[in-house]
């Protein structure tokens, strides 16, 4: 391979390039419940967002990153010209990359999944043939965009009637917060461990079993709610704030749970959404390393995720506070109580999708759980026109990124041969 | 840059709808001050008075108009969009009614008999109760959001629904009362003047009328 270390350099440019965007552009819309609930300033959104994010994809992200990397193209085709994939994944990583910044600019709703998984299949189905594409992958890929915000929205209406059960229709639901709040964080710590131990943290040099993978989740939870009880049991009862609305006091209970939910979200995110920065690079990386040959079971190096990571996080700390700001720290509408039913539905089943290696749209995700407190009665108006907005956004992201993909994917091909 | 995950959240029209019934009730409440007045007879605290249900009732429009116009069609809400517009029409109306009582009153240079003063004082101010208690009940539609139109909140609802159902019975009796002691005594009244009495007993009546459907309506929004 003559331009093998070119090839590499330039994934890691185009890939960091759209880790940044991710990082700019994305993550304020999986922070925006948690800010908008008022229930964490604008600087902990972006505090919890780093940490968070950054783990979510070092720990969690390499199931999609695989699925990104090989999951949706068929190499046996191509094994006799693996720089086909290179350049392929070069086009992909820079379609999704301008599409980003495109919509970003126009402000239209942008789905970074969608414009890779266009791209990719673009690239391929025109590029070296349809019979290169994996149909049936991408296949449940689609399906799974369509799952994903309905999951989120039954759990989210399951979440809400919950708390409505154990907490607010209670004869003092002060108390009730106090009492039950800190085992719904239990059940945020341990779920979001669990789901990330069982896919294997053996890439970080922790290799657990089924036992050891709950055993560690428990104890993360019970953890993770012992220390938030320290926080509510400092939170005192002032009959005076009810006065103009009763719940006033219940909800600054549920603001903890909101900011543990904020911390899930961020990770979940982080899990998913790094692969489509990076799963190109994985690709490209996996054939220059095996000199050529086009590896179908090489592992994942780690670096690759680490660069993700590092991306997102310099992508939020240079821009994504600013899109973060935008949110304003309000949205009347939405309590502490509603945006963690719909937050934590959205993180549950982005963070389960990771470990399916499944790559689903974050913000899809959050909108169906929004959705689900909405069908409970539980928000006091949905603009139902954006949220129409939001899901059409995919039907204009699939071609364009894969048109420019193929665009791409042809000057490259011009350029290096 | 705009977040659209921000964005998808319409503004509640809880609040504004619980602020224009406060003016409402404000404005509707206006008339005790202007039914003492017109009893003493005095002229300048009529004027006045009429002038300041005028301004309550005009304020009420401008909170009426707003809030018709956050509520475009494609807002999803967790009471239907017809209910809550009829309801803040017919808020509207006991906001209305009351500036034409006082317009009335105040153009025609009206006086009460006195033998009737009294009781009318008492009638007006019941119908003022069933406002303030339309009021309160209103006042709840931010907890009934917080608690999804589902427990407790509804139980403390229905019953505050239920004392508005009896005050607006109570003014229906004194109503009753009214009339018969303007049946005794309307031959003594110049005869326009005791036509125009009966008109000002029925609007007040109404007033506790329209308190009375807006509760309805609330209940309705609570069966959804």
């Amino acid at each position: 391979m003559e331009y093998a270390y070119i090839f590499i350099i330039l994934a890691c440019i185009f890939g960091f390039f759209m880790a940044w965007g991710i990082g700019a552009n994305d993550v304020a819309n999986a922070m925006g419940t948690s800010v908008g609930s008022g229930a964490i300033t604008i600087k902990h959104a972006i505090i919890i967002a780093a940490i968070f994010e950054f783990s979510g994809a070092l720990l969690a992200g390499g199931e999609v990153t695989q699925t990104i990397r090989k999951g949706m193209i068929d190499t046996s085709s191509i094994a006799g010209t693996p720089e086909l994939l290179i350049y392929g994944m070069l086009a992909a990583l820079l379609a999704a990359a301008v599409w980003l910044l495109v919509a970003s600019y126009f402000g239209w709703p942008v789905s970074t999944t969608h414009s890779i998984v266009g791209a990719i299949v673009g690239f391929a189905a025109v590029g070296i043939g349809m019979e290169a594409v994996m149909w049936g992958k991408v296949g449940t890929i689609a399906m799974s965009w369509i799952i994903s915000p309905l999951t989120a929205g039954v759990i989210a209406y399951a979440l809400f009637m919950s708390v409505q059960k154990l907490i607010i229709d209670t004869p003092d639901p002060f108390a009730s917060a106090k009492r039950y709040v800190p085992i719904y964080i239990f059940l945020v710590g341990f779920i979001i461990s669990l789901v990330t131990m069982f896919k294997g943290l053996k890439h970080v040099g922790l290799d657990l079993s089924t036992t050891q993978a709950y055993l560690f989740s428990a104890l993360i939870g019970i953890g993770m709610a012992l220390i938030s009880k320290i926080f509510i049991n400092r939170i005192k009862h002032e009959p005076s704030e009810d006065k103009d609305f009763h719940y006033t006091n219940v909800e600054k209970v549920f603001a903890v749970l909101m900011i543990v939910t904020a911390c899930a979200m961020a990770f979940a995110h982080g899990s998913n959404d790094v692969a489509n920065a990076v799963g190109p690079i994985a690709a490209i990386v996996g054939i220059v390393e095996s000199g050529g040959e086009i590896a179908a079971k090489s592992a994942l190096p780690i670096w690759v995720l680490l660069l993700g990571g590092v991306g997102i996080v310099i992508g939020l700390v240079t821009y994504g506070h600013r899109v973060i700001a935008t949110i304003g720290t309000n949205i009347t509408e939405l309590t502490p109580s509603r945006g963690f039913a719909a937050t934590l539905a959205a993180a549950t089943t982005v963070v389960v999708a990771s470990g399916t290696g499944m790559p689903i749209s974050t913000t899809h995700t959050l909108v169906g759980g929004v959705l689900g407190v909405g069908l409970a009665r539980g928000i006091g108006a949905l603009n139902m026109r954006i949220i129409r907005t939001i899901f059409m956004s995919w039907v204009i992201t699939l071609p364009a990124g894969a048109g420019l993909a193929i665009i791409f994917f042809f000057i490259l091909k011009s350029i290096f041969s | 840059m705009s977040n659209y995950v921000f964005r998808m959240f319409g503004s509640s029209p809880m609040r504004p709808l619980q602020d224009h019934m406060g003016k409402v009730h404000l404005c509707a409440a206006e008339l005790v001050n202007f039914f003492e007045a017109v009893i003493a007879q005095d002229q300048a605290r009529i004027t006045a008075s009429q002038q300041s249900v005028v301004e309550l009732e005009h304020e009420a429009d401008k909170l009426k108009k707003s809030l018709r116009l956050s509520l475009p069609k494609g807002m999803f809400l967790p009471v239907s969009r017809r209910d809550l517009l009829d309801m803040l029409t017919m808020q509207d109306n006991i906001a209305n009614k009351s500036k034409d009582i006082a317009g009335l009153m105040l153009g025609r240079k009206m006086e009460l008999p006195e033998s009737i003063a009294p009781l009318f004082l008492t009638y007006v101010k019941r119908s003022i109760d069933a406002i303030a208690q339309a009021d309160t009940a209103i006042n709840e539609l931010d907890e009934l959001v917080e608690t999804g139109f589902r427990g407790r909140e509804v139980k403390v609802v229905e019953k505050m629904i239920k004392t508005l159902n009896q005050i607006e019975s109570d003014t229906d009796e004194i109503q009753i009362q009214i009339r018969s002691i303007m049946f005794k005594i309307e031959l003594d009244l110049p005869p326009i003047d005791a036509m125009f009495i009966y008109r000002i007993i029925e609007w007040v009546g109404e007033l506790a009328d329209l308190a009375q459907r807006v509760g309805s309506r609330l209940q309705l929004m609570l069966a959804k």
